[in-house]
């Protein structure tokens, strides 16, 4: 997740790394990681995301920071439910692979390079 | 190149969704989607989400999902189907092919790719569904998901923040976190191909495809590897990882 800012809406954060902020700690499915300090309406991203254990990358001269995916159980995969992937087409138009949901999939990774 | 096959097996119930993964987004893809014609979702990854979400290392590769959203095989190279006279195209002609370029297509032909075993499984999965012994069980298909430690994440943040850098036109910076990203993530190809495939020496066809030093200036190539050095080290039959059923 990109980040502008080391501290964001709570909103921003759980849209941008798909774990919900509740009181009892950071939780994705059905794992829950207690917090150090509790989140209120605005985070403190750089206490959180040691606390869930995601990296933090940063480009302080261009007001940049990136954090990294959560690396649970040393796997890319922490459960095989397929995350929710939305990438825009050519337009500009966003797809959401769920809206797939009823048929089998193949996504399929290409570059032109 | 999979829209014969898409349209085969979409009566199944199944469908394509292509992932152009490729920072200049739109710059960079819209030829080959519109040469393409898909008639099936065909996407573009600025970011290489696909790398954070699933595992994504090189390309072509597949996630294969079923009709509940449950994967039933993470991340692998996906061979393009056989049998497909337009599958290695590229737009454009060469007109002079430079040398470098020469020595990639003799590496690239000594690649290994499982192409029979893989589309026999994928249409024994579309037929059969849950009951193919290809679909692998949820614990299977963690288990066999891309491992990553904490120096991994660590180097998608970087990747991350390159991409952001290229978008943004700052390009030295990128090029300082691009290398981060290399160094902690040493087996994701995609991840240096974006990168290497940014350094565009002239037009032409080839310009992204080159991916290494030019021989006019050597030392003003940014990285520790290129494509045609890096696919020599690690030895041109390894640069896929055998499929496995």
């Amino acid at each position: 997740m990109l980040l502008r800012s080391l501290h964001i809406p709570r909103s921003d954060f759980e849209a941008g790394t798909g774990w919900k902020l509740k009181p009892e700690g950071a939780c994705q499915g059905d794992i829950c990681i207690p917090l150090s300090k509790a989140a209120g309406e605005t985070i403190d991203v750089a206490s959180v995301a040691e606390d869930i254990g995601m990296p933090l990358a940063a480009e302080p001269e261009h007001g940049l920071w990136a954090l990294g995916p959560a690396s649970i159980g040393s796997r890319t995969l922490a459960s095989a439910a397929a995350p929710d992937l939305r990438l825009p087409d050519l337009d500009g138009k966003e797809f959401s692979l769920s809206s797939l949901r009823g048929q089998k999939v193949l996504l399929y990774a290409w570059a032109p390079y | 190149m999979w829209q014969a096959l898409r349209n085969e097996l979409h009566p199944k119930g199944f469908e394509l969704v292509a992932v152009g993964l490729d920072t200049l987004g739109d710059a960079g893809c819209r030829a080959f989607i519109e040469a393409a014609k898909p008639e099936h979702p065909s996407l573009i990854d600025r970011h290489h989400v696909l790398a954070d979400l699933f595992g994504v290392i090189n390309i072509p590769s597949s996630v294969w999902i079923d009709e509940h959203g449950m994967i039933v095989r993470p991340a692998e190279t996906a061979p393009v189907p056989p049998h497909d006279p337009a599958a290695r195209a590229r737009p454009g002609t060469p007109a002079d092919m430079p040398q470098r370029f020469v020595e990639i297509m003799a590496e690239a032909a000594k690649v290994k790719r499982d192409t029979l075993e893989y589309h026999a499984a994928l249409r024994d999965w579309v037929e059969h569904g849950a009951a193919s012994r290809f679909a692998l069980s949820p614990d299977a298909v963690v288990e066999r998901s891309r491992p990553r430690d904490s120096a991994k994440a660590l180097g998608h943040a970087h990747f991350r923040l390159a991409t952001q850098l290229e978008v943004d036109g700052h390009h030295a910076a990128a090029i300082r976190h691009f290398r981060e990203a290399h160094r902690l993530v040493p087996d994701s190809w995609t991840f240096r191909r974006q990168a290497w495939s940014l350094e565009q020496f002239g037009d032409g066809p080839f310009a992204r495809l080159i991916q290494g030093p030019t021989s006019d200036h050597p030392e003003a190539w940014p990285y520790e590897g290129d494509w045609l050095k890096d696919v020599r080290e690690s030895g041109a039959e390894n640069y896929y990882e055998r499929w496995k059923p």
